[in-house]
């Protein structure tokens, strides 16, 4: 449990020094209290006190790291229940499961089409980020040399999968650089994965069947010194498994619950027949709190909408995400280049932009600041109005850069065409077409 | 002691709502925990999938959609009846594009016979669709609330810009409403109070929060829906407690990477397949926030969100 202000300030010097920045102590302790102040500010904290302040202000559920190069990324460190309360940090991760008995040419197939699995959405690269190798055999040279296979000659990094401590020691020789996550310790093998886990600093996943045994498994690591942990309560039926996941997100944030504060791994790839049906129960975990979702195959159909769900699940709530107002040059336009105006909410830039440039039409897209919002969104809310629009295009410049006078507005505004024209003396206004999809062939065909 | 619970205090429900005629009606809500916790309250109603037709036919609709309703397009009572008989349909939500002003601009009259025709194909509930314009939706809903009186449809959307003529018609008739407002909580209770003021019986009430297509603002509809949850079961606000609908098929499909073919984007794999991820991916999501009535499109994706609700609920 945070502590409170008061109770950071009896840790504390108490010589109100001010080298912290503040004029007291208990300035201080207030603002480490509300998250505004780091410890490492104050330089004559004690040990002990830096220790029980560490502690206290450790995050409910620990962020993990998992992986390294460009798809490393953290699991948990979520601190709230329901994404508008806060946001979400860390978005759920993605693994697609390699079995250990297959063909070194068959994995370096599959690494390859599921390495094609990257979109470009609102600027960002959404792609899945983890291959699961699941022993199948116990053969650990085969597993091991899978292992190094897949670390090597991908960006994919690793949940290793096995309950064999032999098997997971040779993989983790052999991959143990790119951070593998290992799956799972169990009350049979925890003494012998714990110290694989803390011999090599790598994140272990715990595996029970029920949160009991969870409880009881994180707490014994605990003890050896094993921090970077994965909860996996063993449900396979959906039913159980978002009952689960919403008690140990309980647990940890509303409870205190430290034996809790861990992300989770989940798998749909044991809980249906076939990939689609385990797309819809990723989904649910993308909602409701899986820090790893692991598939049996990953396949763009399937893959695709979740990422998208996943995008849109752990976007901020509270800063819609949004592009600099100003003059966008696509496709080197010149004077005689069409002129297009939008909002600047980053899913409409995007969409927007994108369409232009796959029409191969040069052209200038001006965005105005909407305050993040749509276009029917902002025209609602008055950002988007016809004179702001008008004036806006006046100012930024664009009249320098052109010699025509002829504005194309989206066709969702069209009712502020009059009020722009009015703005903008001499212009021509073309209501353009209402959804984006059609701006390639409206270009075109002018 | 072994591991306890940390129980959510709920100290209000959805109330259950109970919508179309006689014996083909279905009830609705009735859930005094948040989606599918089963595990500390009741579900007593599982979420429905209405499945959406059109009364005119549809010009822009995918190809592997279309695929499906090829044979019935043309004819909205037998759509509908396909889409009973073959695929299940929970209700069947007629959307009554043809009245659109910027579109073609059909007359009450013939959206009446139209829906008039689909009652008597269907025996499921029957929700009727406005064009989103508040005011050709006022004047077509009152036209069909008094030809189908008795009929227990429900009508939407109800804004606050025509609440008060569909209300009444609805009164008058015997049908229920949607309360429809842009993704706001305080929004969504002001209409419901407005239909109340006006005298309309909350036992015949759906809450439409306007719904965002996955990947097109879905995380907006997704909060609010569960701060309206929230609202109605944590914080008990009795202005709240209403069913919610998601018309949610038309946002999906209208989206262009639920419309592009496989040569426009071969990185997206077979259109057919992903359409019907995309739908049912974000009906999973509705769902997980609350959803009670889904209104959907592709005859796959609705087989899969029902075996999916029936895993989360027996
Ligand atoms: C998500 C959403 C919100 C979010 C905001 C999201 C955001 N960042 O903008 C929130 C919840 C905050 C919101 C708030 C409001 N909303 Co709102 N919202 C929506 C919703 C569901 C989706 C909007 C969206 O993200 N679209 C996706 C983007 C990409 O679309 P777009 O910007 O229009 O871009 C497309 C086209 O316009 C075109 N395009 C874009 N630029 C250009 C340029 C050119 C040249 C061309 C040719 C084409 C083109 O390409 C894009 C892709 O096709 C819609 C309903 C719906 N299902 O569409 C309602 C909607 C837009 N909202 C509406 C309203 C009324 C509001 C509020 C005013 C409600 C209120 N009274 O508080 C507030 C205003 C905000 C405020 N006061 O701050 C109404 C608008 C009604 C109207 N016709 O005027 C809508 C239509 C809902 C409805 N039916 O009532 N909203
Ligand atoms: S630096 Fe440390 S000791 Fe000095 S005032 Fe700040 S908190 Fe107190």
């Amino acid at each position: 449990m945070a502590l409170t202000g008061i109770q950071i300030f009896k840790l504390l010097p108490k010589t109100n020094c001010k080298e912290c920045g503040v004029p007291t102590c208990l300035a201080f302790a207030m603002n480490l209290a509300s998250g505004k102040a780091e410890l490492d500010s104050c330089p004559y904290v004690s040990d002990e006190a830096r220790e029980q302040l560490a502690e206290a202000s450790a995050p409910p559920i620990r962020p993990v790291p998992i992986g390294k190069g460009v798809r490393a990324a953290k699991t948990g460190g979520e601190t709230v229940l329901f994404r508008h309360e806060k946001t979400f940090y860390n978005p759920t991760m993605f693994a697609g499961i390699i079995t250990s008995d297959s063909a070194e040419a068959d994995v370096d197939a599959k690494l390859k089409a599921w390495n094609a699995l990257q979109y470009e959405r609102v600027g960002l690269n959404l792609r899945p980020e983890l291959v699961a190798l699941k022993d199948v055999n116990g053969d650990g040279v085969a597993f091991a040399a899978l292992a190094k296979f897949i670390a090597e000659t991908s960006e994919f990094n690793l949940v290793l999968m096995s309950e064999d401590a032999e098997v997971i020691s040779g993989a983790v020789k052999a991959a143990g650089f790119k951070r593998p996550l290992i799956y799972a310790a169990t009350a049979d093998n925890v003494d012998a994965f714990g110290k694989i886990a803390l011999e090599n600093e790598l994140p272990l996943a715990v595996k029970s069947d029920s949160i009991d045994g969870v409880i009881a498994l994180v707490d014994k690591l605990g003890e050896l010194g094993v921090k970077d942990l994965v909860i996996d309560s063993g449900a396979r039926e959906v039913k159980q498994a978002l009952a689960d996941q919403v008690a140990i997100r309980r647990a940890a944030l509303k409870g205190g619950n430290r034996s809790l504060g861990f992300p989770t791994i989940a798998f749909p790839c044991e809980m249906a027949s076939n990939v689609e049906m385990e797309g819809l129960i990723a989904s649910m975990f993308v909602a409701k709190y899986g820090g790893i979702v692991v598939m049996s195959d990953l396949t763009t159909e399937v893959i695709f909408p979740l990422l998208l769900e996943r995008l849109n699940i752990f976007t901020d709530p509270q800063r819609p995400m949004t592009v600099t107002e100003g003059i966008f040059e696509i496709g080197n336009p010149d004077e005689n280049s069409p002129v297009l105006v939008t909002t600047n909410f980053a899913l409409t830039y995007f969409i927007v932009s994108g369409e232009i440039e796959a029409s191969k039409v040069p052209a200038w897209l001006l965005i105005k600041d909407s305050e993040g919002l749509s276009v029917l969104t902002a025209w609602a809310a008055g950002k988007f109005g016809g004179d702001d629009v008008g004036m806006f295009v006046k100012k930024c410049g664009i009249m320098d850069k052109v010699k025509h006078t002829e504005l194309i507005i989206p066709g969702y505004a069209a009712a502020i065409a009059g009020d722009v024209e009015e703005e903008l003396s001499g212009w021509t206004i073309t209501v353009g077409p209402r959804e984006a999809a059609h701006i390639a062939g409206f270009l075109k065909s002018r | 002691m072994g591991f306890e619970l940390n129980k959510e205090s709920y100290s209000g429900g959805i109330k259950a709502i109970s919508i179309g005629k006689g014996d083909s009606a279905i009830t609705v809500g009735g859930e005094s925990c948040y989606p599918f916790h089963t595990f500390e309250g009741d579900m007593p109603n599982k979420p429905v999938v209405a499945m959406e037709i059109w009364d005119m036919e549809p010009e822009d609709w995918p190809e592997p959609v279309m695929a499906h309703f090829k044979d019935v397009v043309a004819d909205p009572a037998a759509w509908a009846k396909k889409c009973v008989d073959d695929f299940s349909a929970d209700a069947i939500v007629v959307q009554l594009k043809s009245i659109d002003p910027n579109d073609k601009d059909a007359s009450g009259q013939s959206a009446a016979e139209t829906v008039k025709k689909v009652l008597a194909a269907v025996n499921v509930p029957v929700i009727v669709w406005g064009c989103a314009n508040p005011s050709k939706d006022e004047e077509v809903l009152k036209i069909i609330a008094e030809a189908c009186q008795g009929d227990n449809l429900v009508l939407g959307p109800v804004e606050e810009a025509n609440y008060k003529g569909i209300g009444a018609a609805a009164m008058g008739y015997g049908h229920a409403v949607i309360a429809s407002s842009p993704i706001d909580v305080n929004l969504a209770k002001q209409i419901n109070i407005l239909l109340e003021n006006l005298g309309m019986p909350m036992d015949r009430l759906l809450v439409d929060p306007t719904t965002g297509g996955l990947g097109y603002g879905l995380e907006y509809t997704y909060s609010v829906m569960e701060r309206l949850s929230m609202a109605a079961m944590v914080q008990g606000d009795d202005k709240l407690q209403f069913p919610m609908i998601n018309n949610l098929g038309n946002e999906v499909w209208k989206c262009k990477e639920a419309k592009q073919t496989l040569k426009e984007a071969e990185v997206l794999g077979d259109p057919e397949k992903r359409g019907i991820m995309m739908e049912a991916i974000g009906a999973i999501s509705y769902l997980m926030s609350g959803s009670n009535i889904l209104v959907m499109r592709h005859p796959e994706a609705i087989r899969m969100t029902k075996e999916y609700i029936d895993a989360l609920t027996d």
